[in-house]
């Protein structure tokens, strides 16, 4: 296996992911649907993977295989060279792979601080006391200090997006898994999170796994793209992103920005319209 | 007016909360709608009390405010008066508290346990729409006292609109939260107690209060029908004695207990509910 070397992994470099010929098939009402087809990717640890296609291509199942909430239907995933999850075995949720949802999932009826130490104090890694000085540390680090007595309806949307991210890395996690997690943010929101998640990349360069359909945010974040065919997914293209980090709102005036873009865009144009006449043809 | 302008001076030293008490009473007092409503009130008033003098068909026979006052000023010396309400508090309390330590549970169980719904349940489709005061002489016959009976029927009143909405509560909370605190390294015990409990406790205080005032809509009819005391009974004796006045101080005690057992309710319920004050 090509990931054997991972398995005296340092801190630094946790976090592979290898997608070997993943295929899922949904079976609700008897009618297949097949989702993910036959689907391969290599995902370095340290990596900031983008996963770009259209809507319901199978982005999400990919994402939701690894974080454990369903199944595959064959082949396998692995993650630091260890199996995780086959048609037999899916993996149990774990704080080793935490996903940031699409609309949320801030505890509401929890402060912002309880929700940032939920991690350790469930897993009983840490006591209480220590989880919050770690967590205000922290949180002072991203830049989220005053809200911790808060409760999340009480801060901004952008704010709320952080501070899961904040809950996210309490759990120093093996890989994050972010699902379209600045969709229906506005535009101006939109820059700061990114920055923000830029930041926190380049401090603690965890693995991510980001699923978008913006293609701005997907080269202006990540390290690869990963372009998806409309389903059943798989890899139509990957794009190296080579603009060297940190980065900052200028590279996307850059001439290498404005070549990956179009790049980007017109292999997934074919996918969208493909995808839309799919569409049609179903009505 | 007076009485505001004085207020803030008094108010500066007590607690916070009371403090905050009394600026929202100052801002109502100093808006236009606030006199609005005092305005309609006086209004209604002096037409009740016009229609009452001059005999009008139909409202005419209503006793008119000024004998209702004076009957009040007679009634609130009366222990018996006051027994009157504390027979009823004490009947809608015991049925109400009764109701949430068996709902709250059963009401949780069900949310969470999809086998345990789906064979319970079906069950509470059933006897939900049977109205609680249609239970009155079932539960006369299936009890030894009118009290018991009484009590169980508030109970029902309660019980099954506080277990519906707990689990309505539950069942609507967003799969994300379970997921994400599964990934965060939940076990089955911290799902329920961290996420399933705490999101469907704006459920549960909606569910209390609306049972309460089901609750109150119960006792009143049973108290007329099953017993002699209670503010059902004193508003129903002063229609069998031909004391009219009676019959509406008996009303207006009623709408007043309804709601000051409400507000308790939703008090209560915002202290266990923080996180959805609106301020």
């Amino acid at each position: 296996m090509n990931t054997a070397g991972f398995e005296t992994a340092d801190e630094k470099s946790r976090g592979a992911i290898n997608i070997r010929n993943v295929t899922k098939v949904y079976d609700p009402d008897g009618a297949c649907v097949l989702a993910v087809d036959n689907c391969s990717m290599d995902i370095s640890a340290g990596e900031f993977c983008v996963v770009v296609g259209p809507s319901g291509c199978g982005k999400t199942t990919l994402l939701n295989a690894i974080a454990g909430f369903h199944g595959i239907s064959g082949g396998e995933i692995y993650l630091d060279g260890e199996l995780l999850c086959t048609s037999e075995r899916m993996p149990k949720p774990g704080s080793d792979r935490i996903v940031v949802f699409q609309n949320g999932a801030l505890f509401p009826w929890f402060t912002v601080l309880e929700n940032v130490t939920f991690g350790p104090v469930m897993q009983g890694v840490m006591a209480k006391k220590d989880a919050e000085d770690k967590a205000l540390h922290m949180m002072g680090q991203m830049g989220l200090q005053g809200i911790s007595m808060n409760y999340p309806s009480e801060i901004s949307s952008g704010m709320r997006r952080r501070v899961e991210i904040a809950r996210a890395l309490m759990n120093n996690p093996r890989v994050l898994l972010l699902d379209e997690p600045f969709r229906a943010m506005d535009a101006l929101t939109k820059t700061v999170v990114h920055q923000f998640l830029l930041n926190v990349y380049d401090e603690y360069k965890t693995t991510i796994f980001f699923i978008t359909h913006d293609l701005d945010e997907a080269i202006f974040l990540g390290s690869k793209v990963y372009i998806m065919t409309t389903r059943p997914a798989t890899i139509k293209k990957i794009l190296e992103v080579t603009i060297p980090r940190p980065r900052d709102f200028r590279i996307l005036a850059s001439p290498e920005y404005q070549r990956l873009r179009d790049e980007c865009i017109s292999a997934v144009h074919e996918e969208a319209v493909k995808a839309f006449k799919a569409g049609e043809r179903e009505m | 007016m007076h009485d505001n302008a004085t207020s803030p001076s008094h108010g500066e030293g007590l607690a916070p909360v009371e403090n905050d008490f009394i600026r929202i009473l100052k801002k109502r007092a100093s808006s236009v709608a606030f006199w609005r409503g005092i305005a309609s009130i006086v209004a209604f008033t002096l037409f009740w009390e016009f229609c009452a003098r001059f005999h009008v068909p139909v409202i005419g026979n209503v006793p008119a405010p000024s004998e209702v006052l004076a009957s009040l000023a007679v009634q609130i010396k009366l222990a018996y008066y006051w027994l009157s309400w504390a027979d009823s508090m004490i009947r809608i309390f015991t049925g109400f508290i009764i109701a949430q330590i068996i709902g709250v549970p059963l009401g949780l169980f069900l949310g969470a346990n999809n086998k345990a719904r789906e064979t319970l349940f079906p069950i509470f489709e059933i006897m939900r729409p049977v109205p609680p005061l249609a239970w009155v002489p079932v539960s006369v016959i299936f009890w030894p006292s009118a009290e018991m009976s009484m009590i169980f029927v508030t109970f029902l009143g309660a019980f099954f609109t506080v277990v519906l909405n707990i689990v309505e509560g539950i069942t609507s909370i967003d799969i994300r939260y379970i997921r994400a605190a599964y990934s965060l390294g939940s076990t089955k015990r911290d799902i329920f107690w961290r996420v399933l409990l705490p999101a469907s406790l704006p459920s549960v205080v909606v569910g209390m209060t609306v049972g309460m005032g089901i609750t109150w809509a119960v006792v009143v009819a049973a108290e007329m029908i099953a017993t002699n005391t209670g503010l059902g009974f004193l508003t129903w004796r002063g229609y069998v004695a031909g004391e009219y006045p009676i019959i509406v101080v008996g009303m207006m005690s009623i709408g007043l207990a309804g709601y000051l057992s409400s507000a308790l309710i939703r008090y209560v319920g915002a202290k266990f509910t923080p996180w959805l004050k609106t301020r």
